[in-house]
């Protein structure tokens, strides 16, 4: 019984520990701003929205949060396009030194990104693509393919190799196989791929940092890291905003909580 | 077309090495080259020089200083995530109701941005109306304080990145088969003989998976710091992304700065290199 | 239709050679069934017909025609595999027209070949299921239902019955050998099961380590194997295996374990030393004396329905050989035992060839 209690108290203390800078930052965002500088009370006597309205209004928000959702998605689906092809061919097509390549691959996520916006930053530059969707959704689906390729991969491995054959021997290309049975097959590895190439697209700071200047390309944590603010800091208001930003991510987390773990642990465990 | 051409696998897999080499391999070339130049971005000036950076950083004590933040940074976070998650791991690892909202719930610090994580806690480290003063009752300049700024940043750190450790070593201890801790129990063995026999040994290839990819992000540092105190006060946590990052953007020394970023990659590769070989020998 | 020669074909992986210098006519129209032990590289010889495995020497030909260098859609063959192979993902009805579709042929022939195949696999009813609804037997019919549609050149099997249990394994035999006869499609059979070879082959040949030890009917191989190996292999209890020294060369006499016998033999020994074979159908045991009946002494007794399997000490050498059930004999009993002559084959001790 006592070790019961234990185990719930324990469960709370991690909730908690989780749950409470989000919590705080909630409440911090209904209080309107002459109870911000008031501690006591901790919570709002008169909650208002205020701070809500205000990021949308005098503040392109709205374009900013535009701005990373167009970018994640269509970094997760060229991610997945190319991703997903590599795989194929690394899970049931012959290629040479196929370990090497396939290795090198993966050391790819271990580059600093520090050491390559440099060069990347004057390439973009040169191109005029400085500020634009573009310049960040190539070098995004290009830093996710060790990610999407390392998970599909260990996908499409699980594929029998039997009916790859027997595709074969009823006469089909190799593109017809991967289109036809191969994606569909992995669908749910597709699937989580797609979730954490997401979340790593929507997080990112460096490149977005580097490679936008205004809110026309602007994502959204270069928008909350660069909240503007002239003298005081507008704590309300990025309050507001670091709810209204993570609440999409909280959603995403709960609906597919077991598909994010079996990404994340996909090979690491296994070996 | 022979039967031999048409399971070949490189039209599949040339797409995403065209990429690759462009976007990833292309510019790291491109930034050795660079190192080696000086460079002014905007006044297009560049010469080479050689080696000169290089020495340059030798002597330049603001890089040892980045260095030695982001190596304390890096050893405090690590440990830190280390010993927390695989606390939790163990109290979570058992069927209770309500796992699955509890195990979304610990992964949200985990899926929200860095930076967004990062303003939450300058909220609450701030001096003045910061709910941490309030709680604890005591005045200090978190992250204004030469002192406590790196621990601060620590911290949060440890807050975000714990759940992905938890995970990791959730998924690795769930492979331990019962029988052995019932075998254990059975030979008389005690909860912390227990852990040290088994569970450890049984844990330490997760651990070491979870410890190449916490030592290579902690390393790596930009983000959270960028956010929380910009590298200040006084460069007590100027990390070397946060370095490379400013003498690259803010004084626009594309050269030195390549140099740096290079000495950074070099640092991540060996780490790498360090953590494959002790997991083949762990291997066999 | 096709007939299928082997020329001089040898499968080499790295530095193993797998099949050795095969050289081998499969008949159009013919059953046949490649047979030997795990790992004897029957299956590789299979996926190399296929095309999903290359040649490394040597040419393969249908109607005359070198394939070496076609894809497997190219050859137009169809395989059933061990585990079925499957498509999980589609139903009945889209498993067996994936070949069709492959072929680009149009939508109303497709269906109407299905359900001609399905109709006549007896199918009919689960067009709409997938596989994982299916039974073992069923799944194998719809295998079958795939190669069949195609109409292809060869059939080709690669121990398509294994993993069915014993019952529906007698079965499916059945409908193999009816399919078969109604096609008359060039099948090639793999299968480690010698009696499932026998049964069902109009030419088997025996494999053992990538090199042919025997091709022919099964009669031929039950009655006249080519060496040791094959008469150990075919047939089943195992053949008696007896030691034996010749003494005479013309006629041929050897002394077998204290007896003189003088079997037929194809040649002249070579040595002195030499085996002589005989199965257990061909050597009764009884209580009754008389004859040129061998005294013997029972050891295990093997029930077998209307007969007995009966393992007897011949003087210190162990022999099977069969009594009928009606016989009182149990073991440490003595008995007498009587070979048919006719029946023994003699083999080289040395290279285990047939005399």
């Amino acid at each position: 019984m006592i070790k019961k209690a234990w185990f719930y108290i324990s469960l709370i203390l991690v909730v908690g520990y989780c749950l409470s800078p989000l919590l705080w930052q909630f409440i911090t965002s209904l209080k309107p701003d002459p109870e911000l500088t008031r501690l006591p009370p901790v919570l709002p006597q008169t909650p208002a929205i205020s701070h809500y309205t205000a990021i949308f209004k005098g503040h392109p928000f709205l374009r900013i949060i535009l701005n990373s959702a167009f970018v994640a998605t269509s970094t997760t689906i060229f991610s997945i396009i190319v991703g997903s092809l590599a795989a194929f061919g690394f899970a049931k097509l012959r290629i040479s030194y196929k370990a090497v390549i396939l290795g090198i691959i993966l050391s790819v996520s271990m580059f600093p990104p520090i050491a390559t916006v440099s060069p990347l930053y004057i390439i973009i530059r040169a191109l005029g693509m400085r500020d634009t969707w573009w310049a960040l959704i190539i070098t995004y689906t290009t830093f996710s393919l060790p990610l999407s390729i390392w998970i599909l991969t260990n996908f499409f491995r699980e594929i029998p190799d039997e009916i790859f054959l027997a595709a074969k021997v009823d006469g089909a290309s190799s593109f017809s196989i991967f289109y036809r049975i191969m994606l569909p097959l992995a669908a749910p590895g597709i699937f989580t791929a797609a979730i954490l190439v997401f979340i790593f697209s929507w997080n990112e700071f460096l490149f977005a940092l580097t490679f936008t200047s205004t809110e026309a390309s602007r994502t959204i944590p270069v928008g909350i890291a660069l909240f503007p603010g002239l003298h005081e800091v507008p704590w309300g208001d990025i309050a507001a905003a670091t709810i209204v930003v993570t609440i999409p991510l909280i959603l995403l987390v709960l609906v597919f909580q077991r598909r994010i773990i079996e990404g994340i642990t996909a090979g690491a465990v296994k070996g | 077309m022979t039967s031999r051409e048409s399971d070949r696998g490189y039209r599949f897999v040339a797409p995403a090495i065209v990429l690759l080499s462009f976007i990833t391999v292309y510019p790291v070339l491109y930034v050795f080259y660079l190192s080696l130049h000086r460079r002014l971005l905007i006044f297009d000036l560049s010469r080479f020089v050689g080696f000169e950076n290089y020495l340059f950083l030798l002597r330049d004590d603001r890089f040892w200083n980045a260095l030695k933040n982001t190596v304390y940074f890096t050893l405090s976070s690590v440990t830190l995530e280390l010993l927390a998650g695989l606390s939790i791991a163990l109290l979570l690892n058992r069927q209770f109701r309500m796992k699955g909202l509890i195990r979304a719930i610990v992964l949200i610090p985990w899926a929200i941005p860095t930076v967004v994580s990062a303003r939450m806690w300058e909220w609450i480290y701030n001096t003045d109306f910061g709910i941490l003063n309030y709680i604890t009752g005591i005045k200090v300049n978190w992250l204004g304080s030469p002192v406590w700024a790196m621990n601060a940043a620590v911290f949060m750190d440890v807050w975000k990145t714990t759940p992905f450790v938890v995970i990791l070593l959730i998924a690795g201890l769930q492979i331990i088969p019962k029988e052995i801790y019932q075998a254990a129990r059975i030979d008389g063995a005690g909860n912390f003989a227990i852990f040290r026999k088994i569970t450890l040994p049984f844990l330490k290839p997760v651990i070491l998976v979870v410890l190449i990819f916490r030592t290579l992000d902690a390393f790596r540092v930009f983000d959270a710091i960028y956010v929380l105190t910009g590298g200040g006060p006084a460069n007590t946590t100027e990390t070397l992304s946060i370095y490379t990052y400013k003498i690259l953007f803010q004084t626009l020394q594309f050269g030195y700065g390549s140099t740096l970023s290079v000495v950074v990659f070099m640092f991540t590769g060996c780490i790498s290199i360090f953590y494959i070989k002790a997991m083949s020998r762990g291997v066999r | 239709m096709a007939e299928i020669l082997f020329e001089k074909v040898q499968k080499r992986f790295k530095e193993t050679v797998v099949i050795r210098d095969l050289n081998l006519i499969i008949n159009d129209g013919e059953f046949f069934t490649f047979v030997g032990p795990s790992g004897c590289g029957k299956s590789t010889l299979l996926n190399m017909i296929a095309g999903l495995e290359s040649v490394t020497e040597g040419n393969i030909y249908f109607n005359g025609a070198i394939v070496n260098d076609l894809t497997p859609g190219e050859r137009d063959v169809a395989m059933v595999f061990q585990s079925y192979a499957l498509y999980p993902h589609m139903t009945v009805f889209d498993n067996i027209a994936f070949p069709l579709r492959m072929k680009k042929i149009d939508r109303v022939n497709i269906e109407g070949e299905v359900n001609r195949v399905a109709q006549a696999l007896g199918l009919s009813d689960m067009l709409h299921r997938r596989p994982k609804e299916l039974s073992g037997g069923q799944r194998q019919r719809v295998a079958l239902g795939r190669a069949i549609i195609r109409n292809p050149r060869v059939f080709l099997m690669d121990e398509p019955l294994s993993n069915l249990d014993a019952r529906l394994r007698v079965d499916m035999r059945g409908e193999l050998k009816r399919l078969h006869r109604e096609l008359r499609i060039t099948t090639v059979y793999v299968t480690h099961d010698q009696s499932e070879a026998m049964s069902l082959s109009d030419r088997i040949a025996v494999l053992d380590n990538g090199e042919m030890q025997q091709c022919g009917t099964p009669f031929e191989i039950y009655m006249k194997p080519s060496n040791t190996f094959v008469a150990g292999f075919i047939g089943s209890p195992l053949m008696n295996f007896i030691p034996a020294v010749v003494r005479g060369f013309t006629p041929v006499e050897v002394d077998c374990n204290g007896i003189l016998l003088s079997p037929f033999v194809d040649r002249p020994p070579e040595r002195e030393n030499v085996i002589a074979g005989i199965r257990p159908e061909d050597v009764i045991i009884t209580s009754k004396e008389g004859g040129n009946a061998i005294a013997v002494t029972v050891s295990i007794i093997e029930p077998a329905g209307s007969f007995n399997w009966v393992v007897c000490n011949w003087n210190n050498l162990m022999i099977k050989g069969n009594s009928i059930a009606g016989e009182d004999l149990g073991p440490g009993d003595s008995a007498f035992m009587r070979l048919a002559h006719s029946k023994i084959i003699l083999f080289d001790q040395l290279t285990g060839k047939r005399i």
